[in-house]
């Protein structure tokens, strides 16, 4: 079963990802990076794993494995 | 069998760059260059490489610095203003460690001047001419024959040191006819250097052509950098010595200029006058070595197509200001032997 | 579901700015080379500007980072030194269209067989967001702070500039959603399968973010490119031979 990855290091908190979700899976999650952003967090029960916000992100953050 | 046959100087340099295994070659008119540009126009086609009549000299030096970053022997030509726009170009060349070579077949004047016969460019040639910490080396040949022999030791010294080498003609070479004895055709191979971008296997490291400082060297740049230049300097200086050791006044020509001044020289021995000449083949690095063959000279006088003299401060440091420096110029044509031998005969006084 | 990888040339994330539009493009070329096969035998041209990035850690790809607005001769230069070779400009507006357009023009006229895939985001990033030619009517820019003079300065449509020489393919996309991003990709694959075809010149106007410059959060900029940029830039195939 695959899964949402998440690289959260790379994450710099623009919030496109949230912007195209259809299913509202993505949220800010509050954990700070080393870069200073508020990074993205996924509620795996409402992920469908459609890959929008791999396709959106430009900070390649997302991955579907 | 080498060939011989009777060719225009700017001919003879782009026969000679193929010759040498040159496949590419971008370039825009200017007078006293353009049969370079002309010529290669059909013959690039002929010998299977890449010819393109850029829109500009600055298209046209940074298509080469595209190829010389894919590891082509590439070069471009120009004359005075359009040598101007390609100091960008350069810059960026060296900067960023690249082979190439530049011909700037040299005109009169800053601004417009114009298109006669002169070295006007001597000091954008020789401190580099764009912006930042960099110097290339300049080759000046004097005949249609060294024209052609230049053209392959310049390809030879900017692989050498990666870097980007000029070749300093100008209308007086680029114009006349001379038997020519043109060299065997030398093949070049364009992945004999692995930094030259081609593309990477996914599993490979990319090669990434870039500001030299930024790629491979941060802190020890300075380093780097000096050595560089110092190696240059001890070891291509390049220079014809004529009569100079027992001469009083050692005349410094190089070009066009050399070729009067080294008749200037004769002349003078007939009517008693001890002249001797120094001709740099090299502009940078200025061939400081050949002043210590100089062992009576009381003073030197420069021969330039010029208005101010442009090599008389590189004597001056080359005998470290010991020495007068004259300087016997004209704008309009090469000065005459009596001339010269007047301002030089003037120096002893 | 299908899993969804980066394509393995991304090496990691850039040191663009939060929201900036370049991280999209870069992945979209690195994912459209890995499909037509061609990665291999790929030549980045980067502009000193932003897109450069690109060079630092990001995409495994051999690069040459060109003078500011020099990217499309260099390009030029690299794949008439080797013509089977897969080059491409990855540039900004100002870049191709302000100090470069001498060259844009002229290649296009030569329509000279190579992928030019132009990051629009109506400003100059990497100097700080001053006024582009591409910058909007009464936008306001750290050199137009009053918003621009469209009047005095005009707003230049790359079509109208090039779109009646010889270029092969000139479209615009935008990276504003799932859809448009995929239709952008397309243009993109367009781009370099003409290339690969030898059918010559191409041309990807992107319509992309600059939030850092623009002062406006990401999603906000997001919208600003979708809404405003898209009335003066539309989208769509112009020239498609």
């Amino acid at each position: 079963m695959s899964k949402l990855q998440i690289e959260k290091t790379r994450c710099k908190g623009c919030g496109y990802c949230i912007e195209v979700c259809p299913k509202k899976a993505l949220s800010f999650s509050g954990e700070i990076s080393d870069q200073g952003y508020d990074t993205v967090k996924v509620d795996d029960a409402l992920c469908i794993q459609c890959g929008a916000c791999y396709r959106v992100c430009p900070d390649y953050v997302f991955e579907i494995i | 069998m080498a060939e011989k046959v009777l060719m225009k100087g700017n001919e003879a340099l782009a026969e000679a760059a193929l010759r040498a295994g040159s496949r590419f070659y971008s370039g825009y008119p200017i007078t006293p260059q353009t049969e370079i540009l002309e010529y290669l126009s059909t013959r690039m086609a002929e010998v299977g490489g890449f010819f393109v009549q850029a829109e500009s000299e600055l298209c046209g030096i940074n298509m080469v610095f595209g190829a010389a970053a894919a590891g082509a022997r590439a070069f471009t030509t120009s004359s005075g203003p359009g040598y101007s726009l390609k100091q960008e170009g350069i810059s960026y060349l060296a900067a960023n460690d690249l082979p190439a070579v530049i011909i700037d077949v040299m005109r009169i004047g800053s601004g417009l001047g114009d298109i006669f016969m002169g070295q006007g460019d001597y000091w954008q040639l020789t401190r580099g001419g764009g912006h930042g910490d960099y110097r290339t080396i300049v080759l000046a040949p004097n005949s249609v024959q060294e024209n052609v022999e230049t053209v392959q030791l310049a390809f030879d010294l900017a692989e050498k040191y990666l870097h980007p080498v000029i070749i300093a003609s100008d209308a007086g070479i680029g114009q006349m006819m001379e038997p020519v004895e043109l060299p065997d055709f030398k093949d070049h191979d364009i992945n004999k250097f692995d930094w030259a971008v081609r593309g990477c296997k996914e599993d490979e490291p990319m090669r990434a052509c870039q500001n030299i400082y930024y790629a491979k060297h941060s802190t020890d740049y300075p380093e780097y950098l000096t050595k560089k230049y110092n190696d240059i300097e001890e070891n291509e200086q390049r220079w014809e010595s004529y009569q100079v050791e027992d001469a009083e006044v050692v005349l410094v020509a190089y070009g066009s200029s050399s070729r009067v001044a080294k008749d200037t020289v004769d002349t003078a021995r007939e009517q008693g006058f001890k002249l001797g000449l120094i001709r740099p083949i090299t502009l940078w690095p200025f061939p400081k070595k050949a002043f210590a063959e100089a062992k009576a000279a009381k003073a030197f006088c420069t021969v330039e197509v010029n208005i101010l003299g442009q090599m008389v401060d590189d004597v001056k440091l080359a005998t470290e200001g010991k020495f007068p420096v004259g300087f016997a110029g004209n704008f309009f044509a090469i000065p005459d032997p009596d001339e010269i031998i007047a301002t030089a005969k003037a120096l002893l006084k | 579901m299908a899993e969804v990888r980066l394509p393995k040339r991304i090496m990691n994330s850039g040191g663009w700015c939060q929201g900036c539009g370049h991280g999209v493009v870069v992945r979209l070329i690195a994912e459209v080379l890995d499909e037509l096969g061609v990665a291999d035998k790929a030549i980045a041209v980067e502009d000193v500007a932003c897109g450069s990035m690109s060079m630092s850690g990001v995409l495994n790809c051999d690069a040459i980072m060109a003078a500011h607005g020099r990217p499309i001769p260099v390009a030029n230069g690299a794949k008439g030194a080797r013509p089977d070779s897969i080059v491409y400009a990855h540039l900004g507006d100002g870049s191709a269209y302000s100090i470069g357009s001498a060259e844009l023009v002229h290649t296009a006229l030569r329509g000279d067989n190579m992928t030019v895939i132009v990051v629009n985001n109506t400003v100059y990033g990497m100097t700080g967001g001053q006024m582009a030619p591409t910058t909007l009517p009464a936008e306001k820019t750290a050199s137009s702070p009053k918003g621009k003079d469209a009047d005095r300065y005009g707003v230049l449509n790359v079509v109208d500039l090039i779109g009646k020489l010889n270029a092969t393919y000139i479209a615009r996309g935008e990276i504003y959603d799932v859809a448009s991003t995929a239709k952008t990709k397309a243009m993109i694959k367009k781009a370099f399968q003409n290339q690969i075809d030898n059918k010559g010149f191409s041309l990807v106007e992107v319509l992309a973010p600059c939030p850092t410059n623009l002062h406006m959060t990401p999603v906000q900029c997001k919208e600003f490119v979708h809404t405003e940029a898209t009335k003066f830039f539309p989208l769509g195939e112009f020239v498609d031979k």
